[in-house]
């Protein structure tokens, strides 16, 4: 069989999976009655509910017919693999990561790395202009979040503050 | 008068030097970001909310709504300069309003859209301050199973006003219900879907969803997508005020756009999209005048009326928030989960147990447009240059921004690595073309619902039946079940297709 909108199948098969993934789960815990619902009660119909709409889904992607297919097209890993990796290098750096003996470097470090990691992301990557950037959003963000608003970050790497 | 007493006491609030000051701030920053092409207010305000941390929560909500107005109104210049919608509700600014702009005449569109909002704003604040009380009253009397047909009846309305596959859209506001499960169950004790992993007793977090899914997702799929050209019109913006000849244009156009949105407004799915292509269907569909330009070439009705329906029911979309405590968008469900860090659980109870915070905010809304007039209308120039800003500096800051932002709530560095995750959900939802904001919506929906309808089975003990045999609550899911059949009608169908193509 052919499917008719690529979009619409793997959309309908993902919410399948995830409804169904829920409503078991759901089983695992007490699911009771209407009376007395247990905490699987209300998970179990969503469950069921999404998976019933997901077929239907995945369904309509292989029956109606669409002009170009509704391809999904090509995933783009780079720009997916770089926005992440600069967020989780963010939180790596910020509390540091004891297990792996990964000591905290602060704010100012993890900015420059995210900020780093991020444009190798983008279209053009220029070492010079990313480093300006790097330093002006790491002094706004000192100034705005630190100074200003007064959150709580660790600032500095914890083995030079101590 | 128990509406001027009530709007004296709000003026007494919102006009303190520190929540003035507030207000101000939050329109600023809310221009300045929503400005940015690309940033809608959904994503805008979950960027600026750990701004608000560390307020009282008065100024925190009235800071959020200046943010809200200024997210908005920089959109829609986003719209006009650039032909490019920041959000959907400015899909259809951009037809007249670039066009405008490409005839030289941005200044007039611009004016006329800021001048058409505050007008907007000013009727839909009253409409607020008047319809708030008797509606809390009618509140009071819901029970449970009222709260669930209600939600069922605003996440339904919710969909069928949304743009887009309307089955995509209901399974992703289930999906949404599925995610707000996850966590502590209050009434049992047993965490629910939590892997064994402390921090997802609690539940996840929903700045956590909203950065992850709005934020991260978006900025891989604009990175995605080849570099574009942007033509922005940078020199041409002179002589801003409109002429004589607009005024008497643009103020019919106003108030058909203003009436349409705020009755548009008020209805779960918030509608602001809706409101603002109905006004702009409803200006094409009156004659014009001679010597006036035909609308797609640039005609100031055009903008003017979608600017105020726009805003008018983004003002008017705080009733059923703030009366009864169900969000009915997506941004509103971002001002529920702001509430809740200040503790307040919205709902009726908030107008009598808090007042000033209740009263207040309206006031502010009314002082917020007026300080984006005030604000925008001679900053024009300082905005434009904004938006000359090249993107690959702007995505590296919003990544930090929604990084810093996630981090700051909880000071949690598991949500740090939660937002990455759904940073990644929501680029699988842009591929696969499902629209994340009704996930938003169910998710903040879900635990209430989950609760009334607990609560409504409790009472009936267990017979379903008590959803269509109680008078309110059966109107409302016959009401959900019409809008359903009135989409799924070809006729209906293929226009509401038709109209959502557009963009």
């Amino acid at each position: 069989m052919k499917i008719k909108s690529q979009k619409d199948f793997f959309a309908g098969l993902m919410f399948l999976v995830i409804g169904l993934a829920f409503a078991i789960g759901a089983t695992d815990y007490n699911v009771g009655t209407g009376a007395r619902m247990g905490p699987g009660y209300f998970p179990l119909i969503l469950g069921v509910l999404m998976a019933i709409l997901g077929t239907a889904i995945a369904a309509k992607g292989l029956i109606v017919e669409t002009a170009d297919g509704d391809k999904i097209g090509k995933w783009a890993w780079k720009q997916v693999f770089f926005i992440l990796a600069a967020n989780f290098a963010f939180g790596i750096l910020l509390v540091g990561v004891p297990a792996f003996g990964i000591p905290q470097f602060g704010l100012i470090v993890a900015i420059y790395a995210l900020v780093f990691i991020a444009s190798l992301g983008g279209y053009t990557f220029n070492a010079k202009e990313v480093l300006v950037l790097a330093t002006v959003l790491a002094v706004g963000s000192y100034v705005a979040f630190v100074w200003a608003l007064n959150l709580q970050f660790p600032v500095w790497p914890s083995f030079i503050t101590g | 008068m128990e509406l001027l007493d009530n709007l004296a006491l709000g003026f007494g609030v919102a006009f303190t030097f520190q929540n003035l000051i507030y207000c101000f701030i939050g329109c600023l920053l809310g221009t300045l970001i929503g400005i940015l092409p690309g940033i809608g207010p959904v994503a805008t305000i979950a960027m600026l909310l750990p701004a608000t941390y560390a307020l009282p929560p008065v100024a925190a909500l009235i800071m959020l709504a200046g943010i809200y107005y200024g997210a908005q109104y920089g959109g829609s210049t986003t719209a006009i300069l650039v032909n490019l919608p920041g959000e959907s509700s400015s899909v259809v600014t951009v037809i007249d309003g670039y066009q405008m702009a490409r005839k030289g005449r941005a200044g007039p569109a611009l004016a006329a859209a800021g001048i058409g909002s505050f007008f907007a704003g000013c009727v839909g604040t009253i409409i607020l301050a008047a319809f708030a009380p008797p509606l809390t009253e009618v509140a009071f009397k819901f029970g449970p199973a009222e709260y669930f047909s209600l939600m069922t009846l605003g996440l339904i309305g919710a969909v069928v006003l949304a743009s887009g596959s309307l089955l995509k859209a209901i399974a992703m506001i289930v999906l949404g219900l599925l995610f707000g499960m996850i966590g502590t169950d209050v009434n049992s004790g047993v965490a629910r879907y939590s892997f064994d992993i402390p921090e997802l007793t609690d539940g996840i977090d929903f700045v956590v969803i909203a950065m992850g899914v709005f934020g991260y997702g978006e900025i891989i799929a604009n990175l995605s997508k080849p570099e574009d050209e942007r033509e922005v019109f940078t020199a041409k913006v002179t002589g801003l005020m409109p002429t004589g000849e607009d005024f008497k244009r643009m103020f019919p156009a106003m108030l058909r756009g203003t009436a349409l949105g705020s009755a548009l407004g008020i209805l779960p799915g918030g509608g602001a999209m809706l409101s603002a292509f109905a006004a702009y269907t409803i200006e094409k569909k009156t004659k014009l005048k001679p010597g006036e330009v035909p609308f797609g070439q640039g005609n100031i009705r055009g903008v003017t009326a979608p600017e105020s329906a726009n805003n008018a029911g983004s003002q008017t979309s705080f009733i059923p928030l703030l009366t009864l405590g169900i969000p009915p968008n997506a941004v509103m469900a971002l001002m529920v989960g702001a509430m809740t860090i200040h503790n307040i659980q919205p709902g009726p109870q908030v107008m009598t147990s808090n007042p000033e915070l209740f009263w207040g905010l309206i006031a502010s809304m009314w002082l917020g447009n007026l300080m984006l007039i005030i604000l925008n209308l001679p900053l024009i120039g300082v905005w434009i240059k904004l938006l000359t800003v090249p993107y690959r500096w702007l995505f590296p800051a919003i990544v930090l921004f929604c990084a810093i932002g996630v981090y700051g709530t909880k000071n949690s560095e598991f949500d740090v690595w939660m937002v990455g995750i759904f940073g990644f959900v929501g680029y699988v939802f842009h591929k696969l073309g499902t629209e994340p904001a009704p996930l938003l919506l169910g998710f903040i929906l879900g635990p209430m619902m989950e609760e009334n309808l607990r609560r409504a089975l409790l009472l009936s003990r267990g017979d379903w039946s008590v959803f269509v045999t109680r008078p309110i609550s059966a109107s409302f899911l016959a009401l959900a079940v019409l809008l359903l059949i009135i989409v799924l009608l070809p006729a209906v169908k293929n226009r509401r297709e038709e109209a959502f193509v557009e963009d």
